[in-house]
């Protein structure tokens, strides 16, 4: 039954991925499309988390604990950059 | 006292996280946590010049169970929002006049907004008395200022700024 | 028993990961899209780190806790994200549907080009913004 659970599971985070890459291609504006990046980070953390548990394996949280550090800070750098024109004042 | 240990309540929060990153409660990982604990605080200490002290520990805890209560039923609202679609939902801005003052309770108020009900707290006057808060589905701007104002900001107040 | 819980948590957090997409996909102006993502893919994949703790916890190798932390700081983050974008989102000035309250207009006229007012949707000259460093 797990099995079966993770597979619905796994294509439903997929599919979301596609809508957020979606966005991130067509979003009209900057804000967009670092919205869209943020999303994408979260959402991979998902699908890390899944497959761990798909691969009966504890190894992927550590990728998920640094993906979720470091696409915090990326963010935060990115809207740093529209707010100031600069990261590093 | 003031030097040393300037903030009681981070040392255990960052002994406590320190042990759930290891994963593990070997006392060598406690004693590990408490030393981190005890010098990142002491050693960021310009970054925190304000004292952190919670007044109403009871208060506290209910907020948390009304917060984590709103979490929840925000969510189902705002997924249902989602999949009625956009022609159902009317965005709007609300300005919510401050009564609180420490730098912490307001990070804490606009974090909270962020998270419950369908709004976002998006831009923070310069003089930190405004706080300009978009809502995705909003039919009285005024009911919603005066639910945020009641629901969170009161408790916060009570909690850390209450004398 | 077990394995429905784990089941049920798994669903429940697939199904609000791809609902905060769609919201990000769908919804007609950035404002709006910002809702989808900051609190329904926060909650989903919360819900499947907290399955993930359950189904490891319940194995041999004892207790798994670590997984609190992913959530706990993805709670804490999102939030302050969401905040950030939308303020830069109010500086550039993004085509939006609902008005934007007068007072951040006037704030971040008066801050970047002493009061003459700004073109929509443009960058704002930043007046000494190489001289004044």
């Amino acid at each position: 039954m797990l099995s079966v659970v993770l597979s619905i599971a796994f294509a439903l985070v997929t599919a979301a991925i596609g809508l957020t890459f979606w966005r991130l291609l067509t979003g009209p504006d900057k804000p967009d499309r670092i919205l869209a990046l943020d999303t994408l980070y979260v959402n991979a953390i998902a699908l890390l988390v899944l497959l761990g548990m798909h691969l009966d394996s504890a190894l992927y949280f550590e990728a998920a604990i640094l993906i979720a550090m470091m696409g915090f800070i990326g963010t935060v750098a990115l809207c740093k950059y529209l707010l100031r024109g600069d990261i590093i004042e | 006292m003031r030097r040393w240990l300037p903030h009681p309540i981070l040392t255990p929060t960052l002994a406590l996280i320190w042990v759930l990153l290891a994963n593990s409660l070997a006392p060598g990982h406690i004693l590990l946590g408490l030393l981190l604990g005890w010098l990142i605080p002491v050693f960021t200490l310009r970054f925190w010049p304000e004292p952190v002290l919670v007044r109403h520990p009871l208060t506290l805890l209910r907020f948390l169970l009304v917060v984590g209560y709103d979490i929840l039923v925000a969510n189902l609202a705002v997924a249902w929002l989602i999949l009625r679609g956009a022609n159902h939902i009317q965005p709007a801005f609300v300005v919510v006049p401050l009564a609180l003052r420490s730098e912490l309770g307001i990070s804490l108020l606009a974090n909270t907004i962020s998270l419950t009900p369908g709004t976002v707290s998006s831009w923070l006057s310069p003089d930190r008395r405004f706080l300009v808060v978009q809502g995705l589905d909003v039919a009285d701007p005024e009911a919603l200022v005066a639910t945020i104002k009641r629901r969170y900001e009161a408790p916060i107040l009570r909690i850390l700024e209450s004398c | 028993m077990l394995e429905i819980t784990i089941s049920v948590l798994i669903l429940i957090g697939a199904i609000f990961t791809f609902i905060g997409s769609l919201g990000l996909a769908r919804m007609p102006d950035f404002y709006t899209r910002l809702h989808g993502p900051t609190k329904a893919t926060t909650i989903g994949v919360g819900s499947l780190l907290i399955a993930s703790m359950i189904h490891f916890s319940t194995q041999d190798d004892g207790l798994s806790f670590h997984e609190v932390l992913v959530t706990l700081f993805l709670f804490i983050t999102a939030p302050v994200s969401a905040h950030l974008l939308s303020k830069a989102a109010l500086h550039l000035r993004i085509r939006s549907l609902s008005e934007p309250p007068p007072l951040v207009d006037a704030v971040d006229r008066d801050v970047l080009t002493n009061g003459e007012p700004l073109p929509r949707r443009s960058r704002a000259p930043r007046p000494n913004a190489h001289q004044s460093r």
